[in-house]
């Protein structure tokens, strides 16, 4: 006979109001693998886990642990299933060390040093059996993210857990940091664990799992065996439609410096000093790249560039130099100037999720002349417009009338797109233009960003996604801790160097 | 995507909410031992069922228009302004002083003049909040409403002072000169041959109070300001990002707050009492929160819900007069409306929407 499976799911549902977030999902997790599931944003994933873990009840649907039923009512009763849970979002106390962390909701009794001390024993057989060495008594808000994620896991495996769920663990991890992750489940594999690896990186898929089930629009469309696939099949299944992985663009021609930066310094309200003399330029024609751990400077550079942070230094835009603290140093001066800000986060910054979609074109530009009529705004004039973009971008569903939080992440990307593009700027700005978005928008908000360059523009692209700065730059910068870490040319470096760089080495430190 | 129609949001869930806070209130009166159906004929009819009535539901209503504007405004700015209730007093000192020093030819524009008075005493009082709170990030809900207690203390320092007639034993100012006394609507209808009581205090105010729905309505969605106002309540981070300057919309959105709230001194001082007396507001810009919330923060929601606090308010006052049932019950009664159209709004949304769901997923099904 064989065996039965770690965890199997059969005809799972579940809706949140009209949206059906899964559908009749049946799936079967052999022990001892690496399961991977993958999905665009929205497919159902998180959905599908959080009814796993307890967090929502389906609708429908039975869920077998070791081949017996059970049920899930909350995240005590998973923990006890033997399921360990690892969020995208770490669920840490920062100021607690890491062994107090271990043991919180999991205390022995109402006192607390023999839970510590049993813990402390349990870390150190834990560290030596699978590698996972972490210092127990460092506090988590000191140590890097690639450790607090080793927290997570050994916060699954102090529970007893057989069953680790992933949820995209490599999101906030450098490479190198990733790869360390990987080996670190190989060895769970290998001591009989059951790993769920939950992400939408073909690529991870590709590396680390046995076998792999692609979601897409609520339904599993397909289990299959990963070493009997390859990344367009899955990217295919993903999508329902073939899809191009790579960009297809010619050389850059290069015209004359268009964004000038030099020796600027950020420090935010704080008192953290987030840039530290940074100095780049960037040229009509082409697409600059800034690789880089989140949280390392980037987010505070295209705050300054976009007119909502003050800085020091010099910023000029063709020849002329920005006003950085004074009157000038506001969004509405910047996009005088020619300046166009994709931002990063498009649901906080980009698009007034609360707004329609033809509020949204105007955003940012509603003191154009032609969004007026007197001392009103021309909202005939707005919505035509809107339409027109829409067409142009592809949005769906093509209703200016509809509120920017009932688009999908695409689709809103591609608001806040149209809406920067067609002003025609000399300088884009542009932070993650592809988080949260699916592979099939991917694909056409590379054509545009490309598109852009090829029309002599200057284009500052910030991006988490090695693969993404990789593949669109014509010039890649790395920043670590506020500072540049150097400028490489795409066909003469590779991940690997790059990842060294945004954990803050160079080539002779790493060699 | 929404699941219900907007009729169905706009005037179904009010309409409900009204109704289960109406089921409630009339097992309140049950329990005192009155008749509900009597209580509410008696509502009705001293409110509704003459123009004496109405003229006091109007002028009420106007009152609430006013504060509930001024509160609906802010609260598009996500400002929550407490003080309506001060802006509005401090603003009948202002209509009090240009009434009584400057010397109007003409009660239109006595009107006009006790407008702007009143708008720009109220905005005045609204500036120092807004500017503490766009400069200093002193919450503004706590600030407002210690600027009610201050407005009291000041308007009672000047009515026992300065602006007391001499040998007047009440803390009130005189009586405002002839001409600035606004026409009541028995004068105003009466122009177009309708019949209306003599002796109700509702006047030409409430005319303004409705070119002030239609003004605010425009303001909010037709213009660039309002378009800024929205966004930045909305979401200050995107606000931001688009260049809108948050001291900018906070102070202005303030500003315009405080006018409104203050412009409700051209109904009650200059349009009926017609002389500035101590606790002329009298809970008026409380009332407007509850009217704000009810009415949606839209002018004309706030425009249907006033007229509703109107006649609370006034058929209330004709229970207390002809039943055992208490003054306070009336409150205890807006208390429940408020509660059921402003904090228990989901309770009656969820099964709405559910119910429209289920119909909608059964006409797809058969179709």
């Amino acid at each position: 006979m064989t065996q039965a499976p770690a965890i199997e799911l059969k005809g799972i549902s579940k809706a949140f109001g009209p949206v059906q977030a899964n559908k009749d999902i049946s799936i079967r997790v052999m022990p001892g693998t690496i399961h991977g599931i993958i999905g665009e944003n929205g497919a159902g994933k998180s959905t599908l886990m959080s009814i796993l873990y307890g967090f929502y009840k389906a609708d429908k649907g039975e869920i077998f642990i070791a081949g017996k039923k059970v049920q899930i009512p909350d995240s005590q009763a998973a923990i006890a299933a033997g399921i360990g849970m690892v969020f995208q979002h770490f669920k840490l106390v920062e100021n607690f060390t890491v062994l107090e962390n271990v043991v919180l909701g999991a205390e022995d009794s109402g006192l607390l040093r023999p839970s510590l001390a049993r813990a402390r024993r349990e870390l150190k057989a834990l560290a030596d059996e699978y590698g996972l060495n972490v210092e127990p008594d460092a506090l988590i808000e000191d140590i890097g993210v690639g450790m607090q994620q080793r927290v997570e896991i050994l916060k699954a495996l102090y529970r007893k857990a057989d069953i680790l769920i992933l949820d995209e663990p490599t999101g906030v991890l450098t490479p190198a940091e990733a790869d360390q992750l990987f080996r670190i489940l190989e060895r769970l594999k290998a001591e009989g664990k059951t790993i769920v690896l939950i992400t939408h990186k073909l690529r991870e898929i590709m590396d680390t799992t046995d076998t792999v089930s692609v979601m897409r629009r609520g339904e599993m469309t397909a289990t299959v065996k990963t070493s009997e696939t390859d990344p367009a099949h899955l990217a295919e299944l993903m999508v329902g439609r073939k899809v191009l992985l790579r960009v297809e663009k010619a050389p850059a021609k290069v015209g004359a410096t268009i964004l000038e930066v030099k020796d600027l310094n950020v420090t935010d309200n704080k008192g953290v000093h987030r840039l530290k003399g940074i100095n780049f330029h960037v040229k009509a024609g082409e697409i600059l790249g800034i690789a880089g751990v989140a949280g390392n400077g980037q987010s505070e550079l295209l705050e300054v560039l976009g007119g909502y942070e003050k800085g020091t230094g010099s910023i000029t835009v063709n020849g002329q130099a920005i006003d950085l603290t004074g009157a000038h140093s506001d969004g509405q001066s910047r996009r005088a100037r020619g300046i166009a800000h994709v931002p990063e986060d498009r649901q906080r910054e980009g698009l007034i999720m609360d707004y329609t979609a033809w509020e949204n074109t105007a955003f940012g530009y509603h003191h154009d002349a032609k969004y007026q009529r007197g001392i009103f705004m021309d909202n005939a004039a707005i919505k035509a417009d809107t339409v027109e973009k829409m067409e142009r971008f592809d949005v769906r569903p093509p209703d200016p009338k509809l509120a920017a939080k009932n688009f999908s992440g695409g689709n809103q990307q591609k608001i806040v797109l149209a809406r920067e593009i067609e002003r025609n700027p000399d300088l884009l700005l542009i932070g993650q233009p592809t988080r949260g978005v699916d592979i099939g928008a991917i694909e056409f908000i590379h054509q545009q960003i490309v598109a852009l360059r090829d029309q002599g523009k200057a284009i500052l692209l910030v991006s988490v996604e090695l693969e993404e700065i990789l593949s669109l730059s014509d010039r890649i910068a790395v920043m670590f801790d506020g500072k540049m870490m150097g400028e490489r040319l795409p066909s003469e470096t590779d991940e690997k160097e790059l990842g060294l760089m945004m954990a803050g080495m160079t080539k002779g430190e790493a060699a | 995507m929404d699941v219900m129609p907007k009729w169905a949001d706009v005037v179904l869930i009010p309409l409900i909410s009204l109704l289960l806070a109406a089921i409630l209130s009339a097992l309140v009166i049950l329990a005192i031992g009155e008749s509900p159906m009597n209580a509410l004929k008696i509502m009705v009819d001293g409110a509704l069922g003459s123009t004496y009535g109405w003229g006091y539901t109007l002028y009420y209503a106007t009152n609430f228009i006013f504060t509930g504007l001024a509160v609906s405004i802010a609260f598009h700015a996500r400002m929550f302004n407490i003080g309506g209730e001060g802006q509005a007093m401090i603003g009948g000192l202002g209509v009090a002083l240009v009434c009584m020093y400057v010397p109007w030819p003409h009660w239109s524009l006595a009107l006009l003049g006790g407008t702007v008075a009143a708008a720009l005493f109220g905005a005045a009082w609204a500036a120092i909040p807004a500017f503490l709170q766009a400069k200093r990030g002193s919450h503004i809900v706590i600030t407002t409403i210690m600027f009610n207690f201050i407005a009291a203390a000041l308007l009672n320092y000047l009515l026992i002072g300065a602006l007391k007639p001499q040998g007047s034993m009440e803390p009130a100012t005189g009586k405002f000169p002839e001409a600035t006394h606004l026409p009541n609507l028995h004068d105003v209808l009466g122009f177009f041959g309708i019949e209306f009581s003599k002796a109700a205090p509702a006047n030409i105010t409430f005319f303004v109070a409705i070119l002030a729905c239609v003004a605010v309505w425009a303001l909010i969605w037709r213009t660039k300001l309002g378009y800024e106002i929205r966004a930045f309540g909305h979401s200050e981070s995107a606000a931001k990002y688009a260049g809108i300057s948050p001291t900018k919309i906070i102070m202005v959105s303030m500003l315009i707050s405080g006018g409104l709230a203050g412009m409700m001194a051209i109904n009650n001082v200059q349009g009926e009492a017609e002389r500035l007396v101590l606790n002329a507001v009298e809970g008026a810009g409380f009332i407007g929160i509850a009217v704000a919330l009810m009415g949606r923060s839209h002018p004309f929601g706030v425009f249907l819900a006033a007229i509703l606090f109107g006649f609370l308010y006034q058929g209330g006052a004709e229970l207390a007069l002809w039943t055992k049932i208490p003054r306070e019950m009336i409150v205890v009664i807006q208390a429940l409306v408020i509660l059921f159209t402003g904090a228990l709004d989901n309770m009656v949304r969820m099964p709405l929407e559910r119910a429209f769901l289920a119909a909608k997923r059964r006409n797809k099904g058969a179709a």
